[in-house]
């Protein structure tokens, strides 16, 4: 078996008292893409700068492909990019400058820093902006300016800080498609998100990170199974037909105040029509009914046992 | 420093200090493009020293003559006491755009990009240096341009430019360095603008625009001894034709050890965070 792209065993890191990493272990082997999901202040970003050597950990220890972050930062340095929460462009620079920026310290020759900054421009469909300064590109165009930037360097291991957070959904779609075009040129990508959803499109291993632990760690489909399923919600006007569709639908969690049942299911379509013709043909007719998917909620609620905590500031 | 063989068709490879030198470059480049884009501090840089010499000669040039009198620089035209105090005050110009541009930096996801890449790490801070002096030296060169214009009259020769002009350099080198530190250490940019200001307004706690022996007593000893004083004298003593002494020795080290200390604590900052 190849040596794992990264591997990190035992890691901890505090800011004073606050404890931000407390044990951290995973390996991520090559040319897949593995996510650290995670709320707000779960320590998602100082795993990123500790693995991309902003930052050294308490204890532990950490390699980049097969090198030792601490020791030899460096050539870490040399096989990773990194394009993190906050814009990483020069924004009195143009476009193409950012990327000429980049090639002059990745030492490249002009021609070939002209051949990767052309391909670049074209890829992230940055052509009439190249010319513009950076600080006059909208969001999801700095972005991709940044990625590009990152990519002038060939990395062989990408991290990518939150990159789809305060997008728009079609940006976020887009970044999506990039980083499956990163994947199949081969290289590995460590992925940071908030969003259940994203880390479940992208990820070949995802692992759940809460207040510095690792809660759990799988695959996408493993950490479902561990995830209780979404359901419907149904509620009706008066108790008759809320107890009527009780004893029609079987298993289901009845809540007798607000007159409403939350039936399972994994809210298709199809389930849902069902569910509705069901209830239609015994006639009885909800007053409203919500569809409810697993979501990061589920998953802390599931495996850590209380609710994902509160938004708190990035660090 | 990094000898990591980052090799592949279209890269050159360089040794530890020709990559320095290439980094350093690359930042420099950065630097000057920041200054055409960005004008206004570029332009406030040059042009203050020189506003402040129209204003001190043309303005007050008459009663400050006057005040000259019975001091050590009696017989003395205002303009030739003044131009190289306002000369000083020019090569330290540089101080408040330097660490804005500096705070700027670090708190800009930039700094991190250019942290997690395998590059001459001081190249950042040295691109911000060279870019600064030379907005400095630049505003130094109109205020001699403007003070000849106004009746300046040094008596110095092609050696003694040298030496001021070599003198100015290295006060503004030193004095742009510490602003590197002032602005690592500022929260946001707002506060890295005040610091700095402390580099012009020295000058005039000095000799730069009146005889120390007319100042308040309280404030003499100070004036008679701080590095700026020593390196007005110096200067005035390279292109007035007067006595220099000890005094350039002492302004020299003055500026070294500034320069030193400067580059020290802003590796340190800038390793640190």
């Amino acid at each position: 078996m190849p040596a794992p792209a990264i591997a990190v065993s035992g890691l901890r890191k505090a800011y004073g008292d606050k404890t931000v990493l407390d044990g951290v272990d995973f390996e991520v082997p090559a040319g897949t893409v593995f996510s650290l999901l995670g709320p707000n202040g779960a320590g998602k970003t100082t795993t990123v700068q500790i693995l991309s050597t902003l930052l050294t950990a308490d204890s532990g220890r950490a390699w980049v492909g097969g090198h030792d972050v601490r020791a030899d930062p460096d050539a870490v340095r040399a096989l990773i990019g990194v394009t993190g929460q906050f814009s990483a462009v020069d924004e009195l620079l143009t476009g193409e400058e950012n990327l000429r920026l980049m090639a002059d310290l990745l030492h490249l020759d002009r021609a070939e820093g002209r051949r990767r900054a052309t391909a670049l421009v074209e890829w992230f469909e940055l052509g009439e902006a190249a010319r513009r300064p950076a600080g006059t590109y909208s969001g999801g165009m700095q972005r991709r300016l940044d990625l590009a930037m990152t990519l002038m360097g060939e990395p062989k291991v990408i991290f990518l800080d939150e990159p789809t957070t305060g997008l728009d959904p079609r940006s976020r779609h887009t970044t999506w498609q990039i980083i499956r075009d990163l994947l199949s040129e081969g290289m590995t990508v460590f992925l940071t998100t908030q969003y259940l959803e994203e880390a479940d499109q992208l990820a070949d291993r995802i692992a759940l990170l809460d207040h510095g632990r690792l809660a759990a760690h799988g695959t996408p489909d493993e950490l479902k199974r561990m995830v209780p399923g979404g359901h419907v919600s149904l509620r009706f006007a008066d108790p008759y037909s809320f107890d009527a569709a009780a004893r029609l639908l079987g298993p289901a969690r009845r809540d007798e105040a607000a007159l409403s049942l939350q039936v399972p299911g994994d809210g298709s379509v199809r389930a849902l029509r069902t569910l509705l013709d069901r209830l239609d043909g015994a006639g009885l007719e909800p007053e409203s009914c919500t569809v409810h998917t697993p979501d990061l909620d589920d998953v802390f609620l599931a495996l850590t046992g209380r609710p994902a905590p509160d938004k708190e500031p990035a660090r | 420093m990094s000898t990591v063989p980052t090799t592949g068709p279209g890269v050159r490879r360089l040794s530890p200090l020709a990559l320095t030198l290439a980094d350093s470059a690359t930042m420099i480049r950065r630097s000057f493009k920041h200054a055409l884009r960005y004008p206004s501090m570029t332009i406030s840089t040059v042009l203050m020293p020189a506003f402040m010499l129209l204003l001190f000669v043309g303005l007050f040039g008459r009663s400050m003559r006057a005040g000259l009198a019975g001091t050590a620089a009696d017989g003395l035209e205002y303009v030739d006491f003044v131009a190289p105090g306002v000369l000083v005050v020019a090569a330290a110009a540089a101080g408040v755009a330097t660490s804005v541009a500096v705070c700027v930096d670090m708190t800009k996801g930039i700094v991190n990009r250019f942290r997690t890449m395998s590059i001459a790490r001081t190249s950042v801070l040295t691109g911000h240096v060279v870019g600064s002096v030379v907005q400095a030296m630049a505003g130094v060169i109109l205020v001699a341009g403007i003070a000849l214009a106004m009746g300046f009259r040094p008596t110095a020769g092609v050696l003694e430019w040298l030496g001021a002009l070599g003198l100015l350099t290295l006060l503004s080198f030193a004095l742009t360095w510490l602003s590197v530190a002032l602005g690592l250490l500022a929260k946001n940019p707002e506060g890295a603008s005040n610091t700095p200001l402390l580099f012009q307004l020295l000058p005039f706690l000095g000799s730069a625009f009146v005889p120390t022996e007319t100042l308040p007593s309280a404030v003499r000893w100070f004036a008679e001894y701080q590095p700026f004083t020593l390196i007005n004298a110096t200067l005035r003593g390279l292109l007035l034709g007067l006595p220099v002494g000890d005094n350039a020795i002492i302004a020299v080290a003055w500026c070294l050890v500034l320069a030193v200390a400067g580059y020290a604590w802003s590796k340190m900052l800038f390793n640190r965070r």
